[in-house]
């Protein structure tokens, strides 16, 4: 089956070809981040205009590169939430008008289900396995056991941790996205010259909070009488980076052998992140758990991802009608075959 | 009295996020539906902390979490009353915010607490203001003030708030 995934909910507009809901035929990315910049943030409604005029684009893009035509297609995935309303839409009118004019099926899929099973379209990872899906708008712990079959298990109960490590590179004077550019910095920095609290990390349970960690590294700012730059700056962000990954994967590890959980999935923008792939890889090294981490490209927000889920509800019947929604806030748990029903304004 | 007038109504200083959160909650129960607060202060100064009081004040139960809207923009729960919180870092100008369709939950049926009204100045026309300055590792220095539009509106909360004291 050629399915034609679209993705729209925050920064990316995305358009991907996937076969069979494996093989990944063109993954086409507009990224955004350059229009963004020089607002110091994402801006939503812009956000949902630049949506407008890239979705086309990549599209057709998409279906050159998988030397494919719509005519090829037999079905449509595409992001019905969680996200920003503006820009989902832009993808959800697209994909219900497409759906419409070639009468084939459309299913929704989960922003976060598109990750936490994108290293499916790369190698075979199999059931049941712990998912840390981890963004600027998410730090959630899901046991998955099945396409659709989620389980929350910890989640943040503040900031997500993309969404600190931005907060902190901004505080440390550095431009939008920050995230990036303080993982480049701690890899050149000393983690011990700076030593952060590890929140949440000693309470039981999995969820995780970040909201603290601001202030600490606020405090440590307003110490110091030195400028914050070169060698000081580094050692912060190894400082920061060091703290945040310490409590993500402690948290996960010990999530993982509580569940009894033989495999780890580690997606979404933060899974980028060179200190926190390394810190898992060295902790599943000395463990018996396998860790699986999806490609660069496939961390990021991309269509691609949606292909996986996408073709599954549709080979299972899954055919959402136009009155198909966008949802800002959908918990996971709620995703899923059933979901294709769901009609109705929800949000 | 002059269009755009405040009036002072708290100047506090706070020693702990655990003094910030009970403050918090003490306002969260003292507020009314159409109420809009402002919730101002710099990175790290302690909004989330102030912000969970509110909401737990308003009846949102404990295990929710209270989590950061700069991403999603707006979170919504539903205690005694509906709380409407806001994130606006990322908008650029008040015309998204208007394009959004916000000012549609800032003097509704709940309360809207907004982060980041700084840059949205008509704002502070009907809100009330709360600033959180940073002081010390764990001080911060907390300031209420009111419109005249939310004095008018809301004489009873702000005498109320005009009362509040830091738990011990």
């Amino acid at each position: 089956m050629l399915v034609l995934a679209i993705e729209s909910s925050c920064d990316e507009t995305s358009a991907a070809v996937v076969r069979d809901g494996r093989h990944v035929l063109s993954n086409v990315i507009a990224s955004q981040v350059d229009i963004h910049a020089c607002y110091g943030g994402v801006v939503p409604e812009l956000a949902a205009r630049k949506h407008l005029e890239a979705c086309p684009v990549v599209i057709d893009q998409a279906l050159n590169e998988a030397q494919v035509t719509l005519a090829d297609i037999d079905g449509i995935a595409v992001t019905s939430g969680p996200g920003l309303i503006g820009a989902l839409l832009v993808g959800l009118s697209t994909a219900k008008a497409i759906a419409f004019a070639l009468d084939i099926p459309l299913v929704g899929v989960h922003h976060i289900e598109g990750h936490i099973l994108a290293p499916l379209l790369e190698q075979d990872v199999e059931f049941p396995y712990l998912a840390l899906a981890v963004s600027g708008g998410h730090t959630h712990l899901y046991r998955v056991d099945g396409i659709g079959q989620y389980e929350l298990l910890g989640r943040t109960l503040d900031d997500a941790a993309g969404e600190a490590f931005d907060k902190v590179a901004k505080m440390s004077g550095l431009t939008y996205p920050g995230g990036a550019l303080i993982d480049k910095l701690a890899q050149q920095g000393d983690s011990s010259v700076f030593d952060f609290p590890r929140p949440m990390l000693h309470r039981p349970g999995f969820d995780f909070s970040f909201s603290g960690i601001k202030t600490s590294v606020l405090t440590r700012i307003k110490q110091l009488d030195v400028p914050l730059e070169g060698e000081v700056l580094q050692n912060l962000a190894a400082g920061f980076q060091e703290a945040v990954v310490d409590v993500l994967s402690r948290k996960t590890f010990k999530a993982a052998k509580e569940y009894n959980l033989q495999r780890i999935v580690v997606a979404g923008g933060v899974a980028c992140n060179s200190g926190l792939r390394q810190r898992f890889k060295k902790m599943a090294d000395s463990s018996d758990i396998d860790i699986y981490f999806p490609s660069l490209v496939l961390c990021a927000d991309n269509a691609a991802m949606l292909g996986v889920a996408g073709d599954f509800y549709l080979q299972q019947g899954g055919n959402a009608d136009l009155s198909l929604n966008a949802r800002s806030n959908w918990p996971l748990e709620q995703a899923g075959l059933n979901a294709q029903q769901v009609c109705g304004t929800v949000w | 009295m002059l269009w755009g007038h405040e009036l002072q109504l708290l100047n506090l200083c706070s020693e702990s996020a655990e003094q910030t959160h009970q403050l918090g909650v003490q306002l969260g129960q003292l507020f009314v539906a159409g109420c809009l607060v402002l919730l101002e202060g710099d990175l790290g100064a302690g909004k989330t902390c102030l912000a969970t009081g509110i909401a737990r004040g308003l009846g949102v139960d404990d295990a929710t979490p209270i989590t950061s809207p700069t991403y999603t923009l707006l979170n919504s729960y539903f205690g005694r009353l509906p709380l409407y919180h806001f994130d606006l870092y990322r908008l650029a100008d008040g015309e998204e915010l208007d394009e959004l369709g916000f000012d549609e939950y800032f003097h509704a049926d709940g309360v809207a607490l907004v982060e980041w009204p700084e840059r949205h100045a008509e704002l502070a026309d009907s809100g009330l203001t709360i600033h959180l300055g940073y002081v010390g590792e764990s001080s911060r220095e907390l300031v209420i003030t009111a419109s005249d539009l939310f004095v008018t509106r809301f004489s009873e909360c702000c005498v109320a708030i005009k009362r509040l004291t830091l738990c011990p």
